[in-house]
């Protein structure tokens, strides 16, 4: 992994073959009645085959809107989506429902947060995940889907698979329900699996086999994988492009290894500070972000993250006046920030960096 | 499953058990706690003016001379086993299962009820049938639009249905299609065996007036459920998975907000077949109900005991039968 | 008294919403009674006449009614319209003439050739049959088979317990008492003879001048003993009239089809016009009613009157209301004053409350001027022997305070008293007339308190004993009254003879025991002149109003849909207003 991310160039900029999937100017709002939500407001990314896209943020900052965007999972008339989604060079959004619907779970499938919500109480985890590979093997006797459901649970690391087939979500343990749902999404072989937040739910031992788990299956599928997370300790170990969004938007997009150690934004230096992590010593305390995520209907004016940011009186009041443009910082490396590059850099390294 | 309905099925045949007792309690242990003489309880068993000779026979056929525990044991005994009583100028008998014996017009109740049973029950099914397919199709339609013209709609004739009772819609499905557009006229029970077609069309009103109600609630319900149910996670989870909404509706959202429905459906199904007194009366239908209610006016004790076992016995079974339906529909319930 | 039972469930359930409709519109109904006669007859007109009479034959005439009957066989039934109908299948000794009004209170010998022959003491009364009679099964009807009829009607309570058994209590019993057809198989009563298969005799205790009335009642229906299996024999009564038994399904539907072993030459009072009698039993009244309009059904079996709904809508339709009969029902609705509660001993105080009641309000609880006429004597208008009068009248019957003070004071109670006012509880109609008549005496210093009792042990726990009476001072008592034949002494003698007063279930709730009038019941009991008789009774009316021991509140009345499709109607007051249902056809 590490090997790869180093032969490979940042995702914006355009490396060997057209990305698999490629979001351009991404905007998903919603009507309510207290007024416009502007969940995601212009995200762009490309993701290539074989390549994790780990997306990161608060919630409410509309990282799992934009996940559900590429699936076309809104089915909201009160949704406004407009921009690009590509999927292997087709526009998504363009597309009829009914053919995303075709690709939903065949080109792109999807694990979700609580396993145990997300599976049908009623039907065995064999039948959920036979269900799944017939809508697009609809050929396929019941029994060729059944062997096929036994052989994923092995594949996941299910003890016992031709019996367990049988067994119903609720005998599984949690661990073992989302060994069940990635057996359910990876059933067709998708080309981009999204994982919405695939451990929150689960105990920290078995955190870490679910992400070895999904590393393994992505060598051994080659498909391309979007972990979304609130925390940047799982993307660490995944991901090789990090984007973090704030307030519906893009405010840091690199790769992962430069993120990590010289990120650029200071909202990404406030996740990274609320991060334990394992290979330094102990602070005295996490440093988390003050304050609260920002309203999505009235989005703070000029730069969202400003009414949070420690150093926002340092551009000379541009922050609340004026949306900062996310611009390339380092080559493969955006931010949207006002502070001038060298003025982050230069706090970066004598304010944070000692006490991360 | 096999052991859950041996379990549920005892439980279900000792709350008859208990059901029996109390029902025995209440008519004959309340009356006299409240200072009614065997006497007293044995003339209301017989007709207008009973000779002192005639209660005094009654009351030693019927045993209201020996202690309260033996007359229920006895009345066990004759479900099971009939009864005789010596009576008139020979004994009668009152085959198995003895529920009693009228001797205000000297029949057996049994018989009596179960000539009523098909009546009750092609009102109560059919219209089960029609409320059940039209509350639930409106309810999931109204819930997969919510807001929209076609959930308005359905929701206010749903409050007028849930508002309006069976006796007013009844009577004036009977005003408008019985006799001001004789469309319908002349209704009564026909049996199923004899004439289906006319055993239909003497039934549809009393159908659509009962169903209306019930449909309104159904729809309701099934509203709730659904809408609460299209907001689960596993839905998502079934539409990521690209099925097409139909099947997303159906087996995904219509089964697990079919739960509550069912149960409830248990509940009302069995009171219905207890007899559906109004609509009975409205359309002046033989069932259960109409049963009930005439011996209850005739003071008539053991129809009214007979009666009363009867409908709780319904209630009981479709409760059975619910609680089995709802182990095979979540499979979590009969695990646990 | 127990025949109208019915009607008078049927009434107490009616009045309550009747209030409103009944008061504003009943007065139009007398109005239009006296004018308009239309080819239907116009309102009441069967009161007066037989409307659409024909002897047009064919077609089904159909009966409905609300709940079911006691039962179909003529020994084993006490309701009023059950005697009447009864009559299809049945032919007792004597019946009443089929016919409107005073008409139809004529009795007529039926199976018997001739009335009664009473011996001069008036103990032994001879009948003789009509000769060549037959069942509907072909067998010829003897006098036997009308002395069987009786013994199993009076004698076997354990199994025909839903009939009266004044032969019974009338009849000389044999030295061991009889026990009953089913129980004594071999022996019989030997106080009725039948000395030959035309003859029979029955011998009486006591002198009875109403005893061809007696025998009226379906109980000396013919039952040919060989047939009778006691309980189930209303499954299959055999016939000795027009019509016999098709098919019976207990509760729910009798069909009568023509008894071909009827001969029109040995019946003066039949015609057999129907092709087809249905009787559909448990059917809602409402139903009944629209069916009665829509023409789908010719008669209202039980003869209780529409439902209150459909009372409403036809006093808004002329037209409707042209086809109704606003029949007398033969009942008094009345509030006994108890004679041995003080200070109710002291006929003062009795003639306060006399003046104190203000009837047109009790009439308004009642149902108004439809449901009943305001009351002034104990006999109702449609029994023979009634004359108006009023003894203690008041201003438009809306009672006079003054006159009643002046009474309280006679009676030495000038600032009034308490006692206690009694009435059924299930009558909701009666708790309201009591209620009205409890506001009328708090007016003149009277507090009644009023206490309610279940209709079901009114007479035998309550009002009905004397003793309790006394404990519980209960001074007035609510009350309705109906004679189970109509004439003054089956009216009056339960109700104002002081032999007649029981320890339990008793009548005469005023405990009224007045020699002069005792002797007067004996006079009619025993003079055979039917003129002489009613004007005893007249007699009788005058002295107990003159005791102020009754106070009439109204004479009850049925409301009923005259279907065009139906002929030959006739409201009778011998079967409490029903139409007589012995020769009705249809125009279908």
């Amino acid at each position: 992994m590490t090997e790869l991310q180093n032969t490979t160039a940042p995702a914006a900029q355009t490396p060997a073959g057209d990305p698999f999937l490629s979001v351009r100017d991404l905007r998903i709002h919603f009507d309510t009645d207290d007024g416009l939500v502007r969940s995601v407001d212009g995200v762009s990314f490309d993701l290539h085959k074989g390549r994790t896209l780990g997306i990161v943020g608060e919630s409410g900052s509309g990282k799992s809107v934009t996940s559900l965007g590429i699936m076309g999972l809104h089915r909201s008339k009160r949704a406004r989506i407009s921009g690009e989604i590509r999927l292997n060079g087709e526009d998504l959004i363009a597309a009829g429902p009914d053919r995303v619907r075709q690709l939903r779970g065949r080109e792109m499938a999807m694990i979700f947060q609580d396993p145990l919500t997300a599976m049908h109480p009623y039907y065995t985890v064999g039948q959920q995940i036979v269900e799944a590979y017939r809508v697009h093997h609809p050929d396929a006797t019941r029994k060729q889907a059944r062997t096929r459901a036994i052989e994923m649970l092995d594949r996941v690391g299910i003890p016992q698979p031709d019996r367990r087939v049988d067994d119903y979500p609720h005998q599984f343990s949690g661990g073992m329900r989302q060994r069940a749902m990635i057996a359910m999404a990876l059933v067709n072989d998708p080309s981009l699996l999204i994982a919405d937040e695939p451990t929150t739910a689960l105990d920290v031992t078995v955190q870490a086999q679910i992400l070895d788990l999904i590393r393994d299956l992505q060598e051994e599928f080659g498909s391309a994988v979007i972990i979304i997370t609130h925390d940047l300790g799982v993307v660490a170990e995944l991901a090789d492009d990090i984007l973090v969004m704030y307030g519906g938007k893009c405010v840091e997009r690199g790769p992962a290894d430069t993120l990590f150690d010289a990120p650029e934004h200071p909202y990404t230096w406030g996740l990274l500070g609320s991060m334990p992590r394992l290979d330094r010593e102990l602070q005295d305390r996490l440093v988390p972000v003050r304050g609260t995520p920002p309203s999505l209907i009235n989005v703070p004016s000029g730069c969202a993250f400003h009414p949070r940011c420690p150093y926002a009186q340092l551009t000379g009041g541009r922050s609340t006046t004026e949306v900062p443009v996310l611009a390339e910082a380092v080559p493969g490396h955006h931010a949207a920030c006002h502070l001038a590059a060298a003025e982050r850099h230069r706090i970066f390294t004598e304010e944070i960096a000692p006490r991360l | 499953m096999f052991a859950y309905i041996i379990r549920r099925t005892f439980a279900a045949l000792l709350l008859i058990l208990v059901v029996s007792a109390v029902t025995f309690a209440i008519f004959f242990l309340l009356p006299r706690i409240a200072g009614e003489t065997s006497d007293q309880l044995a003339a209301q068993y017989i007709g207008k003016n009973p000779s002192p000779e005639a209660i005094a026979a009654v009351k030693k056929n019927l045993g209201f001379d020996q202690p309260l525990y033996s007359q229920y044991w006895n009345f066990l005994k004759g479900l099971v086993g009939g009864a005789e009583y010596k009576f008139g100028p020979d004994p009668v008998t009152c085959h198995v299962p003895c529920f009693g014996y009228s001797f205000k017009n000297h029949l057996e109740v049994w018989p009596e009820l179960t000539k009523r049973i098909p009546v009750t029950l092609s009102l109560a099914i059919g219209a089960a049938v029609l409320w059940l397919v039209s509350g639930v199709t409106t309810g999931v339609i109204s819930a997969l639009k919510p807001r929209s013209i076609f959930d308005r709609l359905a929701m206010g004739v749903a409050l007028a249905g849930v508002s309006l009772p069976v006796f007013f819609t009844g009577a004036l499905l009977l005003t408008v299609f019985s006799y001001e557009w004789p469309i319908l006229d002349n209704l009564q029970y026909v049996n199923f065996t004899d004439d289906p077609i006319m055993w239909a069309r003497n039934l549809i009103l009393p159908w659509i007036s009962l169903a209306f109600l019930y449909s309104a609630l159904y729809a309701r319900l099934t509203r709730a459920g659904m809408l609460e149910t299209m907001s689960e996670d596993y839905i998502r989870t079934a539409r990521a998975k690209g099925l097409v909404e139909r099947k997303v509706v159906t087996r995904h959202g219509l089964r697990a907000a079919l739960t509550p429905v069912v149960t409830i459906f248990g509940m009302d199904l069995g009171l219905l077949l207890g007899g559906a007194l109004i609509t009975e009366q409205v359309f002046s239908l033989q069932g259960i109900g109409a049963f009930a209610v005439q011996a209850i006016a005739d003071n008539d004790l053991p129809k009214i005991l007979g009666v009363t076992l009867l409908a709780a016995f319904f209630i009981v079974v479709c409760n059975l039968v619910v609680d089995l339906l709802y182990a095979l529909v979540d499979p979590r319930v009969r695990l646990s | 008294m127990r025949r109208s039972r019915t009607v008078a469930l049927t009434a107490a359930a009616a009045a309550a919403v009747l209030i409103v409709t009944g008061c504003s519109s009943g007065t139009k109904s007398s109005d239009t009674s006296s004018s308009g006669t239309s080819a239907a007859g116009g309102a009441d007109a069967a009161t007066k006449n037989i409307v659409n009479a024909s002897d047009k034959k064919g077609g089904t005439v159909t009966y409905e009614m609300k709940g079911t009957p006691d039962s179909f066989d003529p020994g084993n039934t006490y309701y009023a319209y059950i005697y009447n109908f009864s009559r299809l299948y049945g032919r007792p000794l004597t019946t009443f003439n089929p016919a409107a009004g005073e008409d139809g209170n004529k009795l007529v010998p039926d199976l018997a050739e001739n009335m009664g022959q009473p011996s001069a003491d008036g103990l032994t009364w001879t009948y003789k049959l009509r000769a060549g009679l037959k069942y509907d099964d072909g067998t010829p009807i003897t006098s036997k088979d009308v002395k069987y009829a009786v013994e199993r009607s009076n004698f076997a309570p354990d199994v025909n317990s839903n009939g009266p058994t004044y032969f019974k209590e009338l009849l000389v019993d044999n030295p061991t008492p009889y026990e009953g057809p089913y129980k004594d198989k071999t022996g019989d009563l030997k106080s009725i003879e039948t000395p030959d298969d035309l003859t029979i005799v029955f011998h009486l205790k006591h002198a009875f001048a109403d005893f061809d009335y007696l025998v009226s009642a379906p109980q000396t229906v013919p039952v040919p003993q060989a047939k009778d299996d006691g309980a189930n024999y209303v499954k299959h009564v055999v016939s000795s009239g027009t019509y016999k038994f098709e098919s019976y399904d207990d509760g729910k539907q009798l069909t009568l089809v023509p008894n071909t072993n009827w001969d029109k030459s040995t019946d003066p009072i039949r015609k057999q016009l129907a092709d087809k009698i249905v009787v559909k039993m448990g059917i809602e009244q409402s139903t009944i009613d629209k069916d009665l309009i829509a023409g789908n059904a010719q008669v209202d079996l039980v003869g209780g009157g529409v439902d209150p709904q459909t009372q409403a809508q036809i006093l808004q339709n002329q037209k409707l209301k042209a086809s109704t009969d606003n029949a007398y029902g033969g009942r008094l609705v009345y509030t006994a004053i108890n004679t041995k509660v003080a200070p109710f001993d002291n006929i003062e105080c009795r003639k306060a409350v006399q003046y104190a009641i203000d009837k047109t309000s009790v009439q308004l609880t009642l149902g108004g001027p439809i449901r009943g006429a305001i009351a002034n004597t104990v006999l109702p208008p449609d029994i023979p022997g009634h004359q108006d009068f009023n003894t203690w009248e008041t201003k438009d019957n809306k009672g006079d305070l003054d006159k009643a003070k002046a009474a309280l004071k006679a009676c030495g109670k000038p600032d009034g008293f308490n006692t206690v006012l009694t009435a059924r509880t299930e009558r909701d109609p009666e708790v309201q007339a009591a209620t009205a008549i409890q506001a009328a005496l708090k007016k003149i210093g009277v507090n009644a308190e009023i206490q309610k009792f279940p209709q079901g042990k009114y007479f035998s726990d309550n009002a009905g004993v004397p003793q309790f009476t006394q404990d519980h001072n209960i001074g007035l008592m609510m009350m309705q009254w109906g004679a189970d034949w109509p004439t003054g002494y089956g009216f009056l003698q339960q109700i104002v003879d002081g032999r007649a007063i029981k320890a339990s279930g008793n009548s005469n709730l005023a405990q009224l025991n007045d020699p002069d009038i005792n002797k007067l019941i004996d006079d009619a009991a025993t003079n055979t002149d039917k003129a002489a008789r009613e004007k005893i009774y007249a007699q009788i009316d005058k002295k107990v109003m003159d005791q102020a021991v009754y106070v009439p509140l109204t004479d009850f009345k049925v409301f009923l849909y005259r279907p065009d499709s139906a002929t030959n109607l006739a409201s009778t007051p011998a079967f409490s207003g029903e139409y007589d249902y012995l020769n009705i056809g249809t125009t279908k």
